[in-house]
């Protein structure tokens, strides 16, 4: 089951995060291969974010490292890029500058910024919101505008906190299947923090069970037999079906 | 249809503000007080006769450098101070104390201190517009959203990007409505100084309208100072649209 070395992509070794006496992460290793998704799953409160964004280079490890590529992580770095949660959208900005933004920031000229973004923004399915306002926008298109700006920049690695947890079920449900034809054809590595157990399991290669105060790794999961089946088909797979029976067992005393 | 609408809403109000003002001064509720016909022709003859150009070109002086420098060093500062805790702990207090302070008492200290001229009026009208300007921007800066900042750091955005596309912009709502304040309190302190230091300009017409009892033309110059500040205040709220066209996000009651 072992993946080789060079097929990880980012590598988490014995990551430690306290908060004064608050120990969020604890001795956390973990690896990420390379062109899949994994998922950070678990109950809330466990620092499956914290881990996030120690990896974004946003936050820094007390002790432990992360490495991308075999490169130590310092900070933010142009093979990582972010989707957030609650989307971080300029409201003052309109679709175009939004999305092209994480361009504009690495100083690329704006015609070929806009190209760029124009681009991306047929790819998520925005064509004609261009000139609009995120205010103007629903929750699943903002995220939208916020996948677009992350795509543009072209990362190796893209770190999505609980993207779709701010949108509603029928957004969602239709996020995750595009989320599957991005994995496929979108040669990165999805780095994928939820803690919904179904959308864990259905988008997800891997499977990482984080389990709270302090946070370890308590289970890696790798669904194999549903992947190929086809988005409309892992729902009723019965590996699907036991997958998510099996973690939520593991889970549930977790859960107050 | 939206714009008629809301021009017919200001005409009524202003209609009724009128009506009601030239109804109170028929009574009247004050032998100080003059109906808005009488005002209005006040107004008029000082327009005819050139007084009141005259006048505004001395207040203006003042009111204009006063604003100038409260918007530019407002703002600065107060990007300053919502940035460092440090700065903020240096300069915060004397904000605060400048809101405080009792201003009409305090201008006999500015007159002995820098003269009667152009200066202490500045002073005064810096006194009055920058507290605002400050406080609101250094308040807007602190509270930028967490997500927008760790977006700017995420997607490589050097210091100074941050700062001038994400915080600044961020705060530039709160940055406004501290400045519409701090006019609106710049033209109090530019009249304030005329009556208080030396009378010139729209201060002159008032004080001397009032000695004299011609209280027509007294209401007319405070009229017509209204008037500016208004204009001076859509203005402000032209160049917020101009430069952060999403902000406008309409009414809270539209959906």
């Amino acid at each position: 089951m072992r993946t080789p070395a060079s097929e990880i992509a980012v590598t988490a070794r014995r990551i430690s995060k306290n908060y004064g006496a608050v120990e969020a992460l604890r001795n956390l290793s973990l690896d990420f291969p390379r062109g899949q998704l994994t998922s950070l799953l678990g109950p809330s409160g466990c620092g499956k974010t914290t881990l996030l964004k120690i990896i974004a280079g946003l936050l820094e490890p007390t002790s432990g490292e992360v490495e991308v590529n075999g490169k130590a992580v310092t900070g933010p770095g142009p093979d990582r890029a972010f989707v957030f949660q609650d989307f971080a959208l300029l409201p003052w900005a309109n679709v175009l500058r939004n999305v092209a933004f994480g361009l504009e920031l690495r100083g690329i000229a704006r015609s070929e910024r806009e190209a760029i973004a124009e681009g991306y923004i047929r790819n998520v399915g925005l064509a004609g919101f261009e000139a609009s306002y995120p205010h103007e926008l629903s929750g699943g298109m903002r995220q939208r505008v916020g996948l677009a700006r992350a795509l543009s920049v072209d990362a190796q690695v893209l770190l999505m906190d609980e993207p779709f947890s701010a949108v509603d079920e029928q957004t969602r449900r239709k996020f995750q299947e595009d989320l599957l034809s991005l994995v496929q054809r979108e040669a990165k590595t999805f780095i994928f923090v939820t803690h919904s157990i179904e959308e864990a399991v259905y988008v997800s290669d891997q499977i990482a069970i984080l389990l709270p105060r302090p946070s370890r790794v308590s289970e890696i999961i790798r669904p194999g037999g549903f992947r190929n089946k086809g988005a409309d088909q892992i729902r009723r797979d019965p590996e699907y079906l036991d997958i998510v029976d099996e973690i939520w067992a593991s889970l549930r005393r977790y859960v107050e | 249809m939206m714009p008629q609408r809301s021009l017919m809403l200001t005409l009524l109000s202003a209609g009724l503000v009128f009506g009601a003002w030239q109804i109170a001064g028929m009574i009247p509720v004050s032998y100080a007080f003059p109906t808005f016909l009488e005002t209005m022709s006040a107004l008029l003859r000082m327009v005819l006769d050139g007084t009141l150009f005259v006048a505004f070109g001395e207040t203006l002086k003042p009111l204009l450098v006063g604003i100038a420098i409260s918007a530019a060093l407002g703002i600065g500062l107060g990007l300053w101070i919502g940035l460092s805790s440090w700065f903020d702990w240096l300069f915060s207090p004397i904000f605060i104390v400048m809101q405080a302070a009792p201003l009409a008492a305090l201008i006999p200290l500015l007159v002995m201190v820098y003269g009667i001229g152009l200066t202490s009026k500045v002073f005064v009208v810096c006194i009055m517009a920058m507290p605002v300007i400050v406080l609101n921007t250094s308040g807007a800066v602190r509270n930028t959203p967490t997500p927008l900042k760790e977006m700017g750091r995420s997607f490589l955005g050097s210091e100074r990007d941050i700062v001038l596309k994400i915080i600044l912009p961020a705060a530039s709502p709160i940055i406004f409505s501290g400045l519409r304040l701090g006019v609106s309190a710049g033209f109090i302190g530019a009249v304030l100084a005329e009556l208080k230091i030396t009378p010139t300009g729209v201060g002159d017409i008032i004080s001397y309208s009032r000695s004299i009892a011609d209280y027509p033309s007294m209401y007319a110059a405070i009229f017509s100072i209204i008037v500016l500040a208004v204009l001076f205040l859509n203005l402000l709220e032209r160049l917020e649209d101009f430069l952060f066209e999403g902000n406008n996000r309409g009414y809270a009651s539209d959906t």
